[in-house]
């Protein structure tokens, strides 16, 4: 039993992490009708601007995320620019490709600047762990940090889509550009701030994912980045309380999976999952979400 | 269209960049073919094995006579692309090759070298499916076998535990196959393995693996396996308050290299490995300052020092054997295979010699990890 929570534990906190990248998956698929495969590697992104901010300027954790966020929400809105925004009217095989070229250019980069020697990344947010059962159940405080994180995240995101007039654009761009944009709104502009936005909590996933897991090197963001997605789309894509919840249930799928079943097997049961939601469901998991939100939930794809 | 002509250029300056390796040289000097992952996934021991190798041919140069000119060209651990770089080292005029770094795209390289008739030298592929069967591709590493007998003998010979549990990366030739010697050693010598518990390239969460181990009461970990995984267990298992030997094999060699690293969750970390970066003697010191001068400071690991061997052994053979710039890939090749029953080296990761079926007989050390540095296990 104790090893049941123990492992249950773990679950959301992999899951956790899951979920705030899958957060920024989803804003971007449910404002631009993009997948961007490169969200794994903004992760990286930040995560290694975190760390040279505190291991190499000696900058204090909560300055260096700020750095990480800033240098990250640039990022985004430069990728966009660049690579994204050109391509607004071609089809939406051009821009998944364009996205993945940018997941390798970014990834090549990095080599260049960091080089491939993993790096570690300093547990800053290391205040000693909780122990219950005579120390069996070991709860860290990355992990209540990312949980709690997470939960943070995800209000103020369906607050701001809700209450803001930023916010209520996005979802008149997510239901419909033209008649969004007949309406006076700012398309391009609303989806660089989706990509500024989901770019910003890249950057808190990345600090996150490593203060959990502390390698880091090159290629750090690209696997998380895949499973996030599986999350995403298994929370319905575009929707934000179902990232999240997306996102915890691969984790403790995903843990208690390697647990229960077989070590070996982990990755197979989590895109297993995802085979057989897709298969199910093939349709978005909709709208039970948002106290503030109209009939459809804040960023669900347009109704048919 | 302006922002395609700023990427293409970037991207441009990216490959001279990386095209720097291929410095050029005289023409009459020995071309060896350096194959590797220097980008990617697998880029640490691609770029640990070039640097490794740049040393040993600056060393040659620096002494006059024979020069040895390096090919170097990247294969991102991909059995094609190895096959393509291999093929492109050979047109630019490779008369013999130090690689391929890693074990599956050395697998496909040399079964194309053993027809066209090159002689194969790897630093770092240790299966025995890499030379197996084929009389022209050699090693300077362990063999994997070799390893996990090793592993076995040294931790029954010592009593370090009673009780191993084992963790390996199921996705790697190089850990399943120590493991599954270790394995068999342990039934033979009546060593206990209570949990076996996997992962593989992609994982970041070791939770479940040390969790296992310390319910079925482990006493030592074994971990065929490479650092970087490495050092999450050991973080994990000090989040759990678990503390058994940790035991590992020539992989888990760079560890305390890592930037940011926190030494003292290695502490007490046993590792048999041929090279150690801390070793006093005058050789590995002065590798050492080398190899961070043309690395631009990192810490070489044993990957670093088998290429530097694999680079002099293949210079000495071929100055035995009366191999020069002018001599084809094939008769350097027949000459290499005469030259390799009989030579002996001794470099930086111990005394070697051959037998004639590719494979290297050389001794492990045993270190214990201790202050942020290796001690001699015994000391």
């Amino acid at each position: 039993m104790v090893s049941f929570l123990r492992f249950l534990i773990n679950g959301i906190s992999l899951g956790s992490v899951y979920a705030i990248i899958a957060l920024g998956y989803t804003m971007v698929y449910g404002i631009a009708k993009m997948l961007n495969f490169a969200h794994g590697d903004i992760i990286m992104v930040g995560a290694y601007i975190a760390f040279c901010a505190m291991s190499y300027l000696g900058l204090p954790p909560l300055v260096s995320v700020l750095c990480a966020m800033a240098v990250c929400t640039a990022l985004g809105i430069v990728i966009e620019g660049l690579a994204y925004k050109p391509l607004r009217q071609a089809t939406k095989l051009a821009v998944l490709i364009t996205a993945i070229g940018v997941s390798y250019f970014l990834q090549n980069t990095a080599l260049l600047i960091w080089s491939s020697n993993p790096k570690i990344f300093p547990s800053v947010f290391s205040v000693g762990s909780l122990k219950l059962f005579d120390g069996n159940l070991v709860i860290t405080s990355e992990t209540v940090l990312t949980i709690v994180a997470n939960i943070v995240i995800m209000i103020a995101l369906t607050l701001f889509t809700g209450r803001t007039k930023m916010g209520k654009a996005m979802r008149a761009v997510s239901e419909d550009k033209g008649a969004a944009e007949l309406m006076g709104i700012n398309v391009n502009r609303t989806i660089s701030l989706t990509f500024a936005i989901g770019s910003a909590l890249a950057a808190i996933a990345g600090v996150l994912l490593c203060s959990a897991y502390p390698t880091l090197q090159p290629t750090t963001g690209s696997m998380p980045g895949i499973k996030a997605f599986t999350a995403a789309v298994f929370g319905g894509i575009g929707s934000i309380p179902g990232a999240m919840i997306g996102g915890l249930l691969l984790g403790i799928i995903e843990i208690l999976g390697k647990a229960y079943i077989s070590t070996e097997l982990g990755d197979a049961i989590v895109f297993a999952v995802l085979i057989i939601v897709l298969l199910f469901k093939p349709r978005p998991r909709s709208t039970t979400s948002s106290p503030t939100a109209s009939p459809s939930s804040p960023l669900s794809p347009a109704r048919r | 269209m302006k922002f395609n002509k700023a990427l293409v250029a970037m991207i441009l300056a990216i490959v001279m960049v990386m095209g720097l390796c291929t410095a050029a040289m005289a023409e009459d000097a020995l071309k060896m073919g350096v194959i590797g992952p220097f980008t990617g996934a697998a880029a640490i021991y691609g770029n640990a094995c070039k640097y490794g190798a740049q040393v040993a041919a600056d060393e040659i140069n620096a002494q006059g006579g024979l020069q040895v000119q390096l090919l170097c060209e990247d294969d991102e651990h991909d059995p094609e692309k190895s096959v393509n770089a291999y093929n492109t080292v050979m047109d630019q005029g490779a008369q013999m090759i130090v690689g391929t770094t890693t074990t599956t795209p050395c697998i496909a390289v040399s079964a194309v070298a053993y027809e066209e008739r090159v002689f194969m030298l790897t630093p770092s592929a240790s299966s025995a499916k890499v030379p197996e069967g084929k009389d022209n591709m050699y090693q300077v590493c362990f063999e994997d076998p070799a390893m996990g007998i090793f592993s076995a003998q040294i931790i029954t010979e010592n009593s370090l535990g009673s009780k191993v549990a084992v963790i390996y990366n199921n996705a790697d030739d190089y850990s399943t196959g120590i493991y599954q010697n270790f394995k068999t050693k342990s039934e033979e010598l009546g060593l206990e393995i209570v949990s076996e518990t996997t992962f593989t390239d992609e994982t970041t969460d070791f939770s479940v693996q040390v969790t296992a181990a310390k319910d079925a009461g482990a006493d030592l970990v074994f971990l065929p396996i490479y650092y970087t995984p490495a050092s999450m267990i050991l973080q994990t298992a000090k989040g759990m308050d678990y503390a058994p030997v940790f035991f590992g094999v020539d992989g888990m060699d760079g560890i305390l290299a890592m930037e940011g690293f926190d030494a003292s969750l290695a502490d007490g970390v046993i590792l048999l490995t041929p090279f150690s970066a801390f070793s006093e003697d005058e050789h590995t010191v002065d590798f050492v300052a080398k190899y961070q001068a043309v690395s631009g400071g990192e810490t070489p690991n044993q990957f670093a020092a088998d290429a530097y061997d694999a680079v002099y052994a293949l210079y000495n053979a071929s100055l035995a054997a009366g191999i020069d710039g002018s001599t084809s890939a094939e008769d350097a090749c027949e000459k290499l295979i005469e030259q390799f029953a009989t030579l002996q080296y001794s470099g930086l990761t111990g005394d070697m010699t051959w037998t004639s079926d590719g494979k290297v007989s050389k001794l492990p050390n045993a270190y214990v990890i201790k202050d942020g540095g290796y001690v001699a296990y015994g000391e």
